[in-house]
Formats: structure tokens, sequence, C-alpha cells
């Protein structure tokens, strides 16, 4: 497999165990007083961005942060519920830095760069450390040590909580970093602007373009060097698990100035959500993957039984993840677990009224270990179920159901987290690089916290420290193009005064064709189509659109007509992406790769790659680049949850 | 059966922060009950924006009532009727079909309004700016077992620190007080090992900021715990004040 020459990983040689040790003590720095010549851009204030921006400010950089919400303390990571992996031990259970790497890469299936996982995994110790430290209000033993959960795809309990809140908490902590920051003037923030460019001097990353949303100004910024933090791309398929302002927009706009785009195709479809209800609905709804702790997920033995949960007596039920995977039971990871309901529900076993749902029961749960106990580990989640669906989960079981819930890929990154374009970093969810076709639960606040708090602030030293970048204000003249781009796009998507469909209605419609055709379960044909489909929604979307309003105010569906336009783009890389992969792994699962009974069957010969896509132009195909994966540390072989 | 409302709504519109507003009618049907109360003015919108109108601008964004972005007074009560409810989580069920609902900005002088039902809450960041938080730089933590804590002190805390910072207290309290928001971070941290060295300076900065932001002085109306969707209780604001009047006097 040849390797392209546009994707050099630049990862440490050595033994795994020791590539970052000797990274950070070969690593050139930038000294006290030199840090404070440099200016750095962050966007995204979730867990990436507002650890990241605190940490280079804490080290003495000047820090600009952004974000799209009123305030940096309501980004998505803030709706994360069930925990935070790390390879801590507490448990005495045989936890090891080794193991939590062992499990990432495979829960991954293979395709994930072994020497960024384990870094992953050494750094996980300390996050929980400085999480603690902050005040972060993790659950405890009555003892007063922390207290650990399982997640999926691990025999360990590693999972630190916060109740069923525990985003909200590492989101308030990593915000009060970021604000101490903010009173001491080492980061200026700039809440409410979205970026829409990305400004290049002499191919390096060194500046941006927003959209103040409050008046609609179109602002500059300048920097030594950029860091991405957005987040992922979920609400490309409209209905997600994901907050309604999450987009792709900062990376996609990258991507056309030169960033490579990996593995588009890979998406988690999040086995337990509330199952779609109408069609106005604006978001699903995820019930934490904690709940397969104590929740036991069944089907009706016989086809399109309509009776009543509670009428259907024990030996009718299939607990099918229970009788498939004994191994692992109710927690197998999440690829597995939501291609095992689709295919009980395709076969006629679902419930509830459209026959798109699966029961997640709580009634062995509550028998064993009281209501009480079981209100405690859930509370907030049954709440939050009771008042959706107006059903009580203490007395009828869940219904639920797969949903797209978080992007694997993302923009391609070496292992200092910098992008093909130099100077642009990559952080969180934004990037593609750790948890290969599938993530584990409780592995994204990890990653998104490793790579602000602990991996970014050195790696972004030695780039800086290597290139010995002069200032530049915004007044050059990169920025004058780049803006006037940017003022033309905005203008076009106001250009009309009238119009049928509106914005939502089309964002619904690309979502239909990506969850039939890129979802859960994707073929050739299927797959054609959906790159057929999406070009001509997104021609009539650029003809047809209406756009209320103007561009110097605040308005709101301008902002989403301007990123539904790249989720159209996006949305035909995903599926090229998805036909050019012929196989199955992950949460990619080709239904002409499947193992005899119906597992997803990977070719290890033809696409151990990181597939990544560099962008030609509008109407030119892109060109695939491919990052050949070596597996030094693991033996590759089929994944098994039996 | 159908079983769709179609509902009078009254709603403030106005825009911009210097413009006069006022309450504008709009009538809505084929509203689900299911529909979330979001999502009926999303629907509200796409028939104002077909017929050409410009839609009605409020914020959201989690929608699951964690992330505090949305925030509106429904029939005079902050998030609406149901109690320990986000606007986002209130469903249309709660509504009867030809109900006349009216739909305001959270008010007050700390939160000015940027447009229609949009309002500026920054003063809640510039607010946990000035403490809201455990001074320690990355990199220098101990390990996280080295500082064991009570059970209950951490369950204590965690009910504290699930404030979601919407800024509902704040409109439903007749002096305009944040109290509540501020308190519950300032509790959070003072029942926590890790807040102590700080404590009383925290409480100190904090609250100036609030009085320099124009919010009012707290008189136990509580109105705010009320409202709260989180339940936070009003009993946070006596931690706060002896903890304020402790740096006060020193
Ligand atoms: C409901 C839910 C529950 C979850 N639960 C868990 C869990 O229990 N454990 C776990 O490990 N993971 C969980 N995840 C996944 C995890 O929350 C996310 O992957 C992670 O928080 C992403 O963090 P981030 O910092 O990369 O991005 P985000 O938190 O998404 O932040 C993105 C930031 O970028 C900003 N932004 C985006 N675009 C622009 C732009 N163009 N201009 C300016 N700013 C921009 C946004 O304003 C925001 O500040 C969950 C996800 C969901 C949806
Ligand atoms: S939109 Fe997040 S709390 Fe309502």
């Amino acid at each position: 497999m040849g390797k392209s020459p546009l994707l050099d990983a630049k990862i440490p040689s050595g033994p795994v165990e020791q590539k970052w040790t000797v990274f950070r003590g070969d690593a050139d720095l930038v000294s006290p007083a030199n840090k404070r010549k440099h200016t750095i851009i962050v966007v995204g204030t979730g867990l990436a961005g507002a650890s990241a921006a605190a940490s280079l400010a804490e080290m003495g950089y000047n820090v600009l942060s952004f974000c799209i919400q009123d305030s940096p303390r309501r980004a998505h990571s803030v709706a994360a519920q069930g925990g935070i992996n790390a390879a801590k031990n507490y448990q005495n259970d045989g936890d090891s830095v080794r193991r939590l790497f062992h499990d990432t890469i495979k829960g991954g299936d293979f395709r994930a760069r072994e020497a960024n996982v384990y870094r992953l995994a050494e750094v996980s110790v300390n996050i929980i450390d400085q999480c603690v430290a902050q005040g972060v209000p993790f659950a405890r033993e009555y003892g007063g040590t922390l207290a650990n959960r399982s997640f999926g795809g691990a025999q360990v309990s590693r999972t630190f909580y916060a109740r069923g809140q525990t985003g909200q908490q590492l989101m308030l902590g990593a915000y009060g970093a970021l604000m101490r920051q903010v009173n001491e003037g080492t980061v200026k923030m700039f809440p409410r602007r979205e970026m829409l460019d990305i400004v290049l001097v002499d191919g390096k990353a060194r500046g941006i373009i927003c959209r103040n949303l409050t008046n609609g100004e179109i602002e500059r910024y300048a920097a030594h060097a950029v860091v991405l933090c957005t987040g992922g791309y979920s609400t490309a398929y409209y209905l997600s698990t994901n907050a309604v302002s999450c987009n792709v927009t900062a990376a996609w706009r990258c991507h056309k100035r030169g960033a490579l785009f990996a593995n588009p195709c890979y998406t988690q479809i999040h086995p337990t959500c509330i199952p779609q209800s109408g069609d106005s609905q604006s978001k699903l709804t995820l019930m934490s993957e904690s709940l397969r702790n104590d929740g036991r997920v069944w089907v009706p033995k016989a086809k399109h039984d309509q009776r009543r949960p509670s009428e259907i007596p024990e030996d009718e039920r299939d607990y099918f993840l229970e009788r498939r995977y004994p191994a692992f039971g109710n927690l197998v990871p999440r690829d597995i677990a939501s291609r095992a309901s689709k295919r009980v529900c395709d076969e006629g076993h679902g419930v509830g009224p459209t026959g798109y749902a699966v029961y997640l029961d709580f009634g062995d749960a509550i028998k064993r270990l009281g209501r009480n106990k079981v209100q405690e580990r859930y509370g907030n989640l049954f709440a939050m179920y009771h008042e959706i669906t107006d059903d009580d989960p203490y007395d009828t079981p869940m219904r639920i159901y797969p949903a797209p819930h978080y992007t694997m890929g993302g923009l391609w990154v070496d292992y200092n987290l910098m992008s093909t374009i130099p100077g642009l970093h990559v952080l969180g969810e934004a990037n593609f690089s750790d948890h290969g076709a599938n993530r584990l639960g409780a592995s994204a606040l990890m990653q998104g916290l490793a790579d602000g708090y602990f991996v970014l602030p050195y790696t972004i030293g030695a780039y800086l420290a290597g290139e010995r970048l002069g200032a530049i204000g915004t007044d050059h003249e990169a920025f004058d193009a780049v803006e006037q781009e940017v003022k033309e796009s905005v203008a076009a998507l106001l250009k009309r005064k009238k119009g049928e469909k509106t914005i939502t209605e089309f964002h619904r419609e690309l979502g239909k064709v990506l969850w039939e055709d890129v979802g859960m379960s994707r073929h050739h044909e299927g797959l054609e189509t959906a790159i057929r489909r999406i070009r001509e929604m997104r021609a009539e979307y650029h003809d047809a659109v209406f756009v209320p309003g103007e561009g110097e105010e605040l308005n709101r569906s301008l902002e989403m007509a301007g990123r539904v336009a790249d989720f159209f783009e996006l949305a035909e890389l995903m599926a090229r992406d998805a036909l050019q992969r012929e196989e199955s792994c992950g949460g990619h699962f080709r239904q002409e790769h499947r193992t005899r009974d119906g597992e997803a069957k990977r070719d290890d010969k033809n696409f151990a790659f990181v597939g990544a896509w560099e962008y030609k132009g509008r109407d030119e195909e892109p060109v695939l680049h491919k990052e050949p994966l070596v597996f030094e540390n693991m033996e590759l072989k089929q994944r098994s949850y039996k | 059966m159908d079983n769709h409302l179609t509902l009078n709504l009254l709603i403030w519109r106005q825009s911009g922060p210097e413009q006069p507003g006022m309450m504008v009618p709009y009538t809505i049907s084929g509203v689900s009950p299911e529909m979330s109360f979001l999502e009926m003015l999303d629907h509200l919108n796409d028939d104002l924006s077909r017929r050409g109108e410009r839609p009605v601008e409020f914020d959201s964004d989690c929608r699951e009532g964690i992330c505090g972005t949305c925030g509106l007074v429904i029939n005079g009560i902050a998030h609406g009727p149901k109690s320990a409810c986000t606007t986002c989580e209130l469903r249309m069920r709660s509504f009867k079909s030809g109900d006349t609902i009216s739909v305001e900005p959270f008010r007050a002088t700390g939160f000015p309004i940027v447009r229609d039902l949009v309002v500026d809450r920054g003063a809640f960041d510039r607010i946990i700016a000035k403490g809201g938080y455990v001074s320690v730089n990355t990199g220098a933590a101990p390990d996280g077992n080295a500082i064991p804590v009570s059970k209950f002190d951490a369950d204590r805390a965690m009910d504290a620190a699930s404030c979601i910072g919407c800024g509902a207290c704040v409109a439903a309290c007749p002096n305009a007080s944040a109290s509540l928001f501020v308190s519950a971070k300032v509790a959070q941290l003072a029942l926590l090992p890790q807040g102590q060295p700080e404590r009383d300076h925290r409480a100190l900065k904090m609250v100036e900021q609030m009085d320099r932001e124009g919010f009012g002085d707290c008189s136990n109306h509580g109105e705010c715990e009320a409202v709260c969707p989180k339940a936070i209780s009003i009993s946070h604001i006596a931690i706060m004040r002896r903890d304020f009047m402790r740096a006060a006097v020193q």
C-alpha cells in the first residue's frame, strides 16, 4: 500500500511506551519571554478548546478564544452524560495503561494509530487528577475515594462520573480554568462568533475570518497558529443526539483550503436513544450508555407482538445481546449493539408504534438494587425519559433505538495534532485521530481533555519554536482576499427574497438520505444513489433555498443556511468514503462484507489505512490519500465479544 | 384521531437592543402534543419563513436541559408551567388546544435584550471570571484519590454544581438578583476541600461583580428556587452570605 507523501504522521521512533516521554524530553521549547510574543487562536470552547485555551494561557501565550454560543460554558461537551475513562486501576480489577490502549484499539476495530492511542491511555490518568483538583464533584464511595462504573467494550470498571452529568461537570471545570485566564487578561474571549474561514500566509495558518453572530459583522483575527476544536458532524444527519448548533463549517472550510479530511464515513450510531416520534422533531435524545450497566436489552421472541411488555413472560423474551455476546452481554461496543438492534427490528421483533425500538429494562435492577439505588445512579436520565415520552421507566421498560451520535472521522492530524496545513492544529472530536472506526463509550471526553490539557501544549510549542514566525496584522493582504470570499458566500445565501422550501426541510431531506444509505448499514448501490441524490439536492438548495432577514444582524436562519450548505458537501464525501472502503469495520458496515453470522468483516490486507481526502475544487473529484496503519503492539485479529 | 393543537401565541418582538418592542399575536395549528415548546416555535418559524416574514429569534442548543442556552418566560413564568424543567424540555402536552400563550424574554437590567427573545447573559461569565473556580494550573494536580471527600459532601457539592447558568433565577426574582446563580458556584466549591484556600476571597469577588453588573439584592422571595430547572436550593445563598461576610470583615 503506497503511503501518500502528504501524510507524514511524524510518529517518534522507539517502543510505544516511550514515544511520548521521549518526544517531550526532546521537543524544542519556546522561552517564557517568547511565549508572550505568540498569539494562538483557539476555535471552540468544548472540553478540547477550553482545556487547550486555558493551558496555553497559563503557559504564557496570548490566546484568542471563540465559540458560537453566548457563553463558552454551553459548548456541546456540556451534554455528555455517562462518564470519562482513565486507566487508574482504582478498582484493582486489572486495569492498566496497556489495557486501555488495547481496548481502544480493539474497540476501534484496528483502524486507529497505535502511537496516538497509547499516548491517550497514558495521559488519561492525569486528566482525572486535574479535574479533581479543579473541584469537579465526581461520584465518591462512602470511604471518600473516587467511584467507577463500567462502559461498553471493557471488562474493567474505569469510568469516572458525576451523576449523569459528567460532561457538564468536566466542562464547568475547564470553563472555570478558561475564565480564570480571561480574568488574568491572557485569554480574550469572543462568544457568539462563527469562524467562516481560515487565512493562510505562506501556506501557514495565520488567522481566521468570523461572523459576529450578534450584529452580523465580518471580523478578522490574526495569530501565529490556529487550533480548531469545533466538534463533530453528526448533525449532518439532521436528527442526532448532538446540540442543534453543532456543525462542520470550520473544519470543512479548512478542508477546502488544504486540510485533508480523514475517514469521513466513520460515524457512530449510538444504540440507546429515545426513538423518533414525529416529523417535527428537531433532535434525538441520548439515554447514556451507562444505563447498560444495569438495564437489560430485549425484544419479544414472537414477531409483531402487540402485548404490553409486562404481559410478556420471561421465556418469551429474547435478550439478544446477552444471547449473542455472552462474554460482554449488554456491554458490547456501540456499533455491535446498534446493528444487533436494527437487525431484530428489521426481522419484525421491534416494539413501539413504529416497530423500530427495543426494550431497555430495569425491572431486574430495581429488584436487585432497590428503587433508591437505581434512582441515585440514573435518576436524571429517568426523569428526562419520562418528560419526553410520558412513560415512567421505573414502571415500564424504556424504548430505545440507535441514533447518530459521534463522528470518528475528522480532519487528518499527525502525532502532533497538526493538520496538513502547517500551523493548523485540530483537537477533540473535530480530528480523526484516536478512535479508529468505532469509539468506545466515555472515551471522547478523555480524548478532548487529553488533547487540550496535555498534548497540544507540548506539540504546539515544538511547532512555534521550529518556525520562528514573525508577527502579522489583520491588514495583511491575505485577509482581504479571504474576507471578500466569505462576504460573497454570505451574500449568495441571502439573494432570494422568497422560496417554498425552508432550510430545515432541505436539512431534513439530506438527513434522511444519509440515514438510509450512509447510516448503520451501507451497500454499493445505495451509496451510489446517495451520491447522486445529494448532488441533486445540493444544486436545488443553492437555487431555491430562502433565507429570511439580512446579513448585518442577528440571524439564526442565515447561520443555519451556511452550515447546511457545508453539510451537503460533506455528505457527498461521507458517501464516497463509504463507497471506497470495501470492507466492514466498526461503525462502517458494508452489507457486502460480513461474516457468516452477520458480523463486520474487515479486510486488513487492503484496507488497514487511514483514508484522507484532498479537496480539489467545487466540481472536481476529491483525491484519496492513504496512511497505512502499522500494528506493532497488537495482533491484528477479528474482533470478538462473544 | 387528530390530537393536534391550535394555539394563540403572543410573542415579544424587538428588532434590536435600542428598538422598541411589543407583543405580537400569532395563531399556529398542527402542533402535536409530543413536540417540545421550542419545536413548536421552529414550526411557527417555518411558517413565517415560508410567508417571507422574519422568524422569531430565540436561543437554544442542546435541547435536553443541560446547556442552559434556552430560556423563555412562558405565561409569566420563567421556563413555563412545569417545575424543574427547562424551556426546551417542556412538551406541548402541557397545553390545550385554544390556549393563549404569552412568550417573553428573560428580562433584567443585567440581561439586555439582543433581539426578540434573545438576551445577553455575558454578566454571568464576568461573575465567574472573578473567582468561580479553583486556581490550579494544568499539570499541578496531586493524585485524584490523595484527598478523600466524603460521599455526603461530594453529593451536596454536585447538587450545587448542577446549575446550568440559564438565568431563570434572575428573570423570576422581583429584585432581578443573581444570588442563586452565584451561590450555587460558591457553595459547590465551599463544600469541597479543593475549594477551601480561596473560599472567602471567591465569595467576595463574585458578589462584588454581581453588584457591579446591576443585579439586585436577595430579599428571600424564593421565586428563584421555584423556577430553577435544576431545583437548586435557596439554602446555598446562606452559604454565600456567610462566606461573603467573613471575607468582608477581614
Ligand atoms: C448527548 C451526548 C452524550 C455524550 N456522552 C458522552 C460520555 O458520557 N462520555 C464521552 O466520553 N463522550 C460523550 N459524548 C461525546 C462527547 O461529548 C463529545 O465528543 C465531546 O464533548 C466533543 O468535545 P469537543 O471539545 O471536541 O467539541 P464540542 O464540545 O462539540 O465543542 C465544539 C465547540 O466549537 C465551537 N464551534 C463549532 N463550530 C464553530 C465555528 N464555526 N466557529 C466558532 N466556534 C465553533 C462550538 O461553539 C463549541 O464551543 C456525548 C455526546 C453527546 C451528544
Ligand atoms: S437548549 Fe440546552 S438547556 Fe435548553
